[in-house]
């Protein structure tokens, strides 16, 4: 456990560090305000809603950023062998990175809160589906996190994971919008899989358990993954 | 303190380690020599519990490989080749990091980190990050972090590869000095440095034991073997080779080169008697024309030479 935390440390002051991390937040702050605003006033209406509703695509993009390095850059810089031959285990560097990439996605959407209290000046905002929808991104930061972690942990190259998460996200995200190539009988179970589809559940202020345990599945079994492809390694 | 027992991997067909076993005292400086590619690292590698081996055993202490992978850890410290450290961190923060999960207490940690840092040499680039310094002292700070939690076993994998001359003395010194009480593991391809730095050797060649034994074993048996070398100004090699044969210790004669009616060839001898006198009075009694007769010692190097060459 204190391991957990010293790697959870380690790796979230490692995206500190270096400017990478300033720059995907704000490449992600930029691409929100902008996509956000430019209809918000079209609109007229105070709330978020279309700003959770870029989220899935958005974080399509962003989170395997975000973890590409997590695993492909230990086994490129060979630093994987002095991690792995230090008194922790494989559960506990996987777990420690994967809880300090979901918590620099928390500290990236943190800037967002801002576009609540601001949209509450101009009208009524609505804070249920605003808090719901807060929840529901950590939980889908979460999820595409053990993805992106899993795809690193298949590759030296960061290219590589990048693009394997990339896809995998995108397919989760998108899957639900396909539904109509597929078969009816077919359709519940399809539109279950979808990630955009629990979590704009989530962000419309219900939050139901069958849309946790999706995330929360989603996390365990890439994670699970994770550690199978580490142990493969040795 | 390490029981290595018939151990083996195989990367897809190829064998890099292919049953090797011995063992390692406590309090020992062991050298593990053998040529690049001959199993060194992936023994290493085994033994810090980074990789599994395809089958045989490592037990450490009471703890072996399979089931106490964690024990072991806290019990090794670690050096591998080149010292791959995190590029980005600061040498304090990663020395730090090191001793966090070494679970070294705040009010050992400092101390330690200081006294690591005296040692070897670091305390002038604590503070720049990693991948600013030389190769040199890389290696050191991957010492230092090795050396962190004070393990009883310390493993190194090519130690003073990359170094200058001077850094090289340095980093013998420093192991020499932790060899006085802990136990050390160190590869090299440089039989020169095994020499310099290790109490036993054991010399691995494409995956098999090649030679076991203390530096002194070794010298005595490469001094029990050795080589005269001969040029004569006659050129009936067959005749010559006839004749001194006859003398017990000679176990072969190997014509190196002839022409002009001069030859050079050499003997292979064993026995600890010096036979230069028996040669001498041959060609003395047969007139043939001495240009040169010197007796060749085979050094470790030469024995290294012959256990570990192609073919």
């Amino acid at each position: 456990m204190t391991n957990t935390i010293n790697i959870f440390k380690k790796e979230l002051k490692g995206y500190f560090v270096s400017p990478v991390a300033y720059i995907v937040i704000s490449i992600f702050l930029i691409l929100t305000g902008w996509f956000f605003f430019s209809s918000f006033f079209l609109y007229g209406q105070a709330e978020l809603r279309s700003f959770f509703s870029l989220l899935p695509i958005m974080f399509s993009f962003i989170i395997p950023a975000i973890t590409m390095r997590l695993f492909s850059e230990e086994f490129n810089t060979g630093s994987y062998e002095l991690l792995f031959t230090m008194p922790v285990s494989s559960l506990n560097i996987i777990v420690g990175k994967f809880l300090a990439a979901t918590a620099f996605i928390t500290i990236m959407l943190l800037p967002t809160l801002f576009y609540g209290v601001f949209i509450s000046f101009l009208g009524d905002l609505d804070w249920g589906p605003v808090t719901g929808g807060y929840i529901g991104a950590i939980l889908m930061g979460a999820a595409f996190t053990a993805i992106g972690l899993f795809a690193s942990s298949l590759t030296r190259n960061q290219i590589i994971a990048f693009i394997t998460g990339m896809s995998f996200c995108f397919v989760l995200t998108l899957i639900d919008k396909m539904l109509f190539f597929l078969p009816e009988s077919a359709l519940n179970v399809f539109q279950y899989l979808g990630a955009d589809f629990h979590f704009q559940n989530i962000s419309k202020g219900i939050i139901d358990s069958r849309d946790l345990l999706y995330f929360l599945s989603v996390c365990f079994v890439m994670l699970y993954s994770t550690k199978l492809a580490i142990e493969e390694r040795k | 303190m390490i029981r290595i027992d018939n151990l083996a991997k195989y990367y897809g067909d190829t064998r890099a380690v292919d049953g090797i076993s011995f063992e390692i005292k406590k309090g020992e400086i062991l050298g593990l020599l053998g040529p690049n590619g001959a199993g060194k690292t992936t023994t290493l590698r085994i033994l810090t519990c980074y990789s599994r081996p395809t089958s045989g055993n490592i037990t450490v202490k009471d703890y072996n490989i399979y089931e106490h992978s964690l024990e072991i850890k806290r019990l090794v410290g670690y050096l591998p080749e080149s010292a791959p450290l995190y590029p980005d961190m600061l040498v304090y923060d990663y020395l730090k990091f090191v001793a966090d999960v070494r679970e070294l207490n705040k009010t050992v940690a400092d101390p330690r980190l200081k006294e690591l840092a005296a040692m070897c040499a670091i305390t002038e680039v604590m503070h720049r990050p990693i991948n600013e310094l030389s190769k040199g002292y890389k290696q050191r700070v991957g010492l230092a972090h090795a050396m962190m939690s004070d393990p009883e076993i310390l493993v190194l994998d090519e130690p003073t590869s990359g170094l200058d001359p001077n850094q090289i003395v340095e980093i013998r010194d420093i192991i020499k000095t932790i060899g006085r009480e802990k136990t050390v593991v160190l590869s090299t391809h440089i039989l020169s440095e095994a020499e310099a730095t290790c109490d036993r050797i054991v010399i691995i060649n494409k995956g098999k034991i090649a030679a076991d034994g203390s530096t002194e074993e070794l010298k005595k048996e490469a001094v029990s073997d050795y080589v005269i070398n001969v040029s004569l100004q006659h050129s009936d090699f067959d005749g010559v080779k006839k004749i001194l044969e006859t003398i017990p210790e000679v176990s072969g004669t190997v014509l190196v080169n002839s022409g002009n009616g001069a030859m050079d060839f050499y003997m292979t001898c064993s026995g600890n008697r010096d036979i230069r006198p028996d040669i001498y009075e041959i060609i003395k009694n047969n007139n043939w024309p001495l240009l040169e007769l010197h007796r060749e010692t085979r050094t470790l190097e030469t024995i290294f030479r012959e256990l570990t060459k192609e073919g």
